[in-house]
């Protein structure tokens, strides 16, 4: 395999707050092939977004943030800071969740774009403009010569989020990190703008982290998955590998949790009992033992912290009794299903 | 937009006639026949009734109320603010008379606040719990906490006997009183030594607002500084300082030019210590005067004078929150 495009090792952030420091990553390693695109799915909280905006230091000062973040042999946490404004947006451009509140509702649409365009190309602003009304169109927007001119508030949700993502691309960057691109947009648009950032990341040769809770857009987009829970990946591996030879039994959890359209339509939804620990006081051992129904003691799931390992070739998780669940097949995707019994036993 | 500043000019006729009524009923309900009181020299001795009777006549004071009341609105409407009961000056040569100095005095007031106010704030909020921040916010709470009086006569000591006892430089010792030659270039930039005498009723008139600004400023700037789309400004790849003057200090702004405009409203006609202390002929003053001598009509005038400002000021508050966001729409519905 060629030489990966961004690899983080051993990511950790923690913010001092007045209660202590809470660790909100701890120990991420990802890894992106250009033109790739690696999903990274975990509940709120699980510190999925922070892992993505410390990639390009854009967390607030309180956040101290350690190991390695190498973008093409180049550890960004250790360059210039005016490197790293060549890198933002120029190298790596990036998507927020909520696009009225990413956007800023006093300037026009266009000249956000442009503004971008300017910081990382010696071009004039006619260029820019061109560049803009350009970008515009090829997300789909209608008009784009005259929406180019017009404000957020003149926008509906789905436009703006293409907006953004015209925004990302304008100055055809090597990778994006989409931070949940489509949580705040209506049901109606999400599948719209996934396919217009899959369909021109994958013509322009973008790689993409995506940042999502939803693995119904992992399925549909990714071609890796890299699963966190507090703050740590607990599984990665192809989508292929995830999906279909589950390591984890949170990973488990999720896709049970998820509606199936193929089988049996009429199963009922499990959710995963319980709810994300406090990152301020995590549980030793493994931090999803208290929702776990396959922790036990005698693994070692309540005082040892499980290591991650390969369960096969480029597919990794971190639970000790991870060989023996999976050969056993009780991770797989229908025996959530066949096994319910836990649903009581969580119900905070 | 058209028809937004024609529709708020009318407001504020309405907003006009409504303080007119207020200041004429208050003025019958304080009592006191300013008749009377101007025959009697001040109350210093017993008014000849005849006296009283003719002046009554002059002032159309012998009339129904509700007569006088409708005199007085169709007078005004014809732009006739009648004259001082007192000096038989006409209403309008008083205010011409007394309007450029509080003019003057109020604009360079809202400079120096705009100035220094958004400045400190700014410096404030980017250098958020730093000395300076500290210093900064211990300073606004004593300047807004000083009477404007107490600071007044304390910067008049200062300057006016102080410096000369100890020998400052020419440039240190300040007048106290008065605006000198008053000589201005368009009005209102000071010529030869008038800034001398410009300079410290400013700032005294300047100080709690200026305080007070300082404060919204970095209130406002932290804010916007955590909003959503400075980071996206950032995660273009933008610098600090275009971060700052682009994203986050016109977002900031809306609030604070609020601010600035009504305290213009309120310095042109409010400056009333000011304009005592540095003994200078405001508007103001002569305000708070007449109505010590009950001379209803120049009151009534200068008021009016001062509320039409006033509005004016927040109409066009309200025409730059249109550039400053374009969310607000200047209803032409």
């Amino acid at each position: 395999m060629a030489e990966p495009l961004l690899e983080v090792e051993d990511l950790t952030v923690s913010f001092r707050t007045d209660d202590g420091a809470v660790q909100a990553v701890r120990g991420v390693n990802l890894s992106v092939q250009a033109g790739e695109v690696l999903a990274v799915v975990g509940e709120s909280g699980s510190g999925k977004s922070v892992t993505a905006m410390s990639l390009l230091q854009l967390l607030p000062p309180t956040a101290e943030i350690t190991g390695r973040v190498s973008w093409q042999g180049e550890d960004l946490l250790s360059v210039p800071p005016e490197r790293i404004r060549e890198v933002r947006g120029g190298e790596i451009a990036m998507i927020f969740q909520d696009p009225l509140t990413a956007l800023n509702p006093v300037y026009r649409v266009g000249d956000q774009i442009v503004e971008m365009v300017l910081a990382h190309e010696k071009v004039g602003r006619a260029e820019a403009r061109k560049r803009a009304i350009e970008m515009l169109d090829l997300v789909g927007i209608p008009q784009p010569d005259r929406r180019v001119d017009q404000y957020t508030h003149e926008f509906s949700g789905g436009m703006r989020q293409r907006a953004m993502i015209a925004m990302a691309l304008a100055c055809d960057p090597k990778l994006i990190i989409a931070d949940e691109p489509t949580t705040a947009l209506d049901v109606t648009v999400q599948a719209q703008v996934l396919e217009v950032l899959a369909d021109l990341a994958h013509r322009m040769g973008t790689a993409v982290v995506l940042i999502t809770h939803d693995l119904g857009v992992v399925a549909g987009m990714a071609d890796q998955v890299s699963v966190m829970y507090a703050g740590r990946i607990v599984e990665s591996g192809s989508v292929d590998q995830v999906f279909d030879a589950t390591g984890h039994p949170y990973t488990s959890g999720l896709l049970a949790s998820l509606p199936r359209l193929d089988g049996d339509v009429d199963a009922p939804l499990l959710p995963i009992p319980g709810q994300p620990p406090s990152m301020l006081a995590p549980p030793p051992g493994c931090a999803f033992n208290p929702r776990c129904r396959w922790a036990s003691e005698e693994a070692g799931c309540f005082t040892v912290l499980p290591p991650t390992a390969e369960r096969s070739p480029g597919h990794r998780s971190a639970c000790h009794r991870a060989d023996e669940l999976m050969a056993a097949g009780l991770l797989d995707r229908l025996a959530g299903a066949a096994t319910a019994d836990v649903g009581d036993r969580g119900a905070m | 937009m058209g028809t937004f500043i024609l529709r708020r000019l009318l407001q504020l006729l309405f907003v006009l006639w409504g303080g007119a009524t207020l200041l004429f009923v208050l003025f019958y309900l304080v009592g006191g026949n300013p008749a009377e009181r101007m025959a009697s020299g001040g109350g210093s001795r017993n008014p000849d009734p005849q006296v009283v009777a003719n002046l009554e006549a002059r002032m159309g004071l012998d009339k129904p109320r509700p007569q006088q009341y409708i005199d007085y609105l169709s007078r005004t409407v014809r732009g006739d603010f009648g004259e001082s009961f007192r000096t038989r000056e006409p209403v309008i040569d008083i205010a011409k008379r007394r309007a450029p100095t509080s003019f003057r005095l109020a604009m360079w007031a809202v400079m120096i606040e705009a100035s220094l106010g958004i400045g400190f704030g700014m410096l404030s909020a980017r250098k958020r719990n730093s000395v300076g921040d500290y210093v900064t916010t211990i300073a606004a709470v004593v300047a807004s906490a000083i009477p404007v009086f107490v600071l007044a006569y304390m910067l008049r000591q200062l300057t006016g006997v102080y410096a000369y006892q100890h020998n400052w430089p020419d440039w240190a010792r300040l007048p106290t009183i008065g605006m000198g030659d008053d000589r201005w270039i368009l009005g209102f930039i000071p010529v030869g030594g008038t800034w001398r005498h410009l300079i410290q009723p400013a700032i005294v008139l300047a100080a709690v607002s200026t305080a007070m600004l300082t404060r919204i400023t970095r209130t406002s700037m932290l804010e916007t500084m955590r909003l959503d789309h400075v980071r996206t400004a950032r995660a273009k790849g933008l610098g600090e300082k275009q971060v700052m003057r682009r994203h986050v200090l016109r977002n900031a702004m809306i609030p604070v030019i609020t601010i600035l405009g009504i305290d213009f409203g309120t310095m042109v006609g409010a400056a009333v210590l000011t304009e005592t202390v540095f003994n200078l002929p405001g508007l103001g003053s002569q305000i708070v005067q007449s109505a010590k001598d009950l001379d209803m009509p120049v009151v009534l005038g200068l008021t009016m004078i001062v509320m039409f400002v006033y509005g004016l000021m927040s109409l066009l508050v309200d025409l730059s929150y249109a550039y400053f966001n374009p969310r607000v729409r200047l209803g032409d519905d």
